[in-house]
């Protein structure tokens, strides 16, 4: 049970052929369509949580999708913090997730 | 020529844009984003072309064909993929106060539409939150902010929890990337905005186990049934809603009413929630709670219009928190217009009419001429649908009891509700700014857009701060990097006006 893409298929829209698009998400190759985002390509692909959060080290993903929460931020070839939701991948892009964490969370 | 900018470019801004070129000026059209039609018309990028992607959207055909005529006019320049990060006096209109306002006025004392906007306009244009995107300042003759709103959801526990996503998220990428949040989707929150939300996914191949509006249907009726003459005008927004109601009842997706999801349930992602019915005040009645299986949630309570620009630009805020305009879209800064979700949540044909207002005033038009007798008609009635929406579905104060004291507040400085009272309690502080220091609430990166307008609620109720701080007002408008900040040129330093560049 996860977020998935609608098959071309079955989608009433009618949609055309798409290029595939191919990213490196923590060293692992995850393909989407051309144009999407990278947090739309890794949703996609059944993963729904890339991000640690600094104090409590709990898992986060996507929320509000549209770049206001900046809870899906990742580092996209070594620029840090980029909202995954807003970003488009380009093909070859080395995605990092994020866990910043806080000296208090070593006591 | 009168040189416009335009920030944003989803219904009000693409008809601000239109309007203006109508009455001649020179515009300059920009957007953070790198397609056209703001959330409204949030669609597929070109890369991905379908035959009936008009299937997701009302209004498509005229969407593109705003689209088309702004594209093909050079008297446009549309900048995509630019983000405004601040806007501040030009140093040649007056001088600046400490609290960063124009005390003497320069030629804002200019009373009428003649009046030039005295503002610098700050961008960075490129790829998002990318490290070499280039600065541009923009001193333009008169300002259209057209910025929308986002959504805003109340915290509920396991609201932090992977799966639960706004409902403006499950709706960005079903229409802009054909992808369905989950397979077993609850739909909750508040506002006619859940019924769109819900067609989309079922449209994507999700399986809407249910919508649950938390007001009840007296309420609804009370706000929806009342001088129904005045809806007349407003026939295109009913259709849109009846179109919906027909959706769902193709798809079979239950619409419960006075009920909403008070939890959500598992370890490191949503596995069930917990729907309860809700009494008028929004407030659990206890025995109604039931468990439903979901792997995602999606939830909205309203939306918070996207202040930081206009507070900036100076202009006055109404009590209820959005920009007060007069009849012509102005604002109480001269030479800054202001229409669509900011103005108030009216919706589509609203922000297409106020658009076209402000955008004919800013070019120097009137709002008793001719061309835009249409228009003004049209605002006055959708005018009463923001109202309507508001007495229907707005936030009722019983929410709160669904907290627990583990529930996070903050989510980006991972704030409970706990800790967040017995702080503000321990500091005995009314000042908002203190009180965010010590709790440190509405301090992360979202820069509070997400929590803000909710500790303002649970900190200091309704009535305020002693400072009169909002959690709305962001000098910085957007997160910046520390290098682009060094690199953007000096402050009060504009580059030029409107120059024609590609970024």
């Amino acid at each position: 049970m996860s977020a998935r893409m609608l098959p071309a298929g079955s989608d009433p829209i009618r949609p055309g052929p798409t290029a595939p698009v191919t990213i490196h998400v923590d060293g692992e190759p995850v393909t989407g369509a051309a144009g999407q985002t990278i947090a739309g390509i890794v949703l996609a692909n059944g993963r729904l949580a890339w991000r640690r959060t600094s104090s409590d080290g709990r898992p986060r993903g996507l929320f509000c999708g549209i770049g206001v929460c900046f809870d899906c931020i990742v580092t996209v070839n070594g620029d840090r913090d980029v909202r995954a939701c807003q970003r488009r991948a380009c093909d070859g892009d080395v995605v990092s997730s994020q866990h910043d964490e806080l000296p208090e969370v070593h006591r | 020529m009168t040189e416009v900018l335009v920030v944003g470019a989803g219904p009000a801004g693409l008809a601000a844009a239109l309007a203006a070129r109508a009455r001649g000026a020179a515009v300059t059209l920009l957007d953070a984003a790198d397609e056209l039609g703001g959330q409204y018309w949030r669609h597929l990028p070109p890369q991905r072309p379908a035959a009936r992607e008009r299937a997701l959207h009302h209004g498509w055909a005229r969407f593109e064909r705003m689209r088309r005529e702004l594209e093909a006019d050079p008297g446009c320049e549309v900048l995509t993929s630019a983000q405004v990060w601040a806007i501040e006096p030009a140093d040649d209109d007056g001088r600046v106060g400490a609290d960063g306002r124009l005390i003497d006025g320069g030629d804002r004392a200019v009373a009428g539409a003649a009046a030039r906007a005295a503002l610098v306009v700050h961008v960075l244009v490129g790829p998002v939150d990318g490290a070499d995107r280039v600065a541009r300042s923009i001193r333009p003759d008169a300002l259209v902010l057209a910025t929308g709103a986002h959504d805003r959801t109340l915290p509920f526990p396991g609201w932090d929890l992977p799966g639960v996503f706004t409902a403006g998220a499950a709706q960005a990428l079903a229409k802009g990337e054909r992808v369905a949040v989950g397979e077993r989707v609850v739909v909750a929150g508040a506002g006619p905005f859940l019924l769109p939300v819900a067609a989309s996914l079922a449209a994507t191949g999700a399986r809407v186990v249910g919508v649950h509006e938390a007001n009840r249907p007296g309420r609804l009726a009370a706000g929806w049934l009342p001088r129904p003459w005045a809806l007349i005008g407003a026939v295109g927004k009913a259709g849109e809603l009846a179109g919906y109601a027909w959706n769902h009842v193709r798809h079979r997706i239950p619409y419960r009413t006075g009920s909403a999801v008070v939890a959500a349930h598992g370890t490191d992602r949503v596995e069930a929630v917990t729907i309860a019915s809700l009494d008028r005040d929004w407030r659990p009645i206890a025995g109604t709670e039931r468990r439903v299986e979901a792997d995602a949630v999606c939830v909205s309570h309203g939306f918070t219009p996207r202040l930081e620009l206009p507070i900036a630009a100076g202009c006055a805020i109404t009590s209820d928190r959005f920009v007060v305009v007069d009849a012509g879209q102005g604002t109480s800064v001269a030479g800054v217009y202001a229409a669509g979700e900011i103005t108030g949540i009216g919706g589509v044909d609203a922000a297409l009419a106020e658009g076209a207002v402000a955008g004919h005033v800013a070019a120097g038009g009137s709002p008793t001429d001719a061309e835009i007798s249409r228009e003004m008609r049209a605002r006055r009635t959708t005018t009463d649908f923001a109202g309507r929406i508001e007495a229907s579905h707005g936030i009722r104060s019983g929410w709160t009891a669904w907290l627990d004291d583990d529930t996070l507040v903050c989510r980006c400085e991972e704030v409970p509700y706990g800790r967040l009272r017995a702080t503000g309690d321990a500091t005995c502080s009314t000042g908002l700014r203190s009180l965010k220091l010590t709790t440190r609430a509405g301090l992360g990166i979202c820069q509070g857009r997400i929590c803000g307008r909710t500790v303002e609620h649970l900190l200091g109720g309704d009535g305020g701060f002693a400072d009169g701080v909002s959690t709305d007002r962001r000098p910085i408008a957007a997160p910046v990097r520390l290098a682009e900040l060094a690199g953007a040129s000096a402050p009060n330093r504009p580059e030029g006006h409107l120059r024609k560049e590609t970024p």
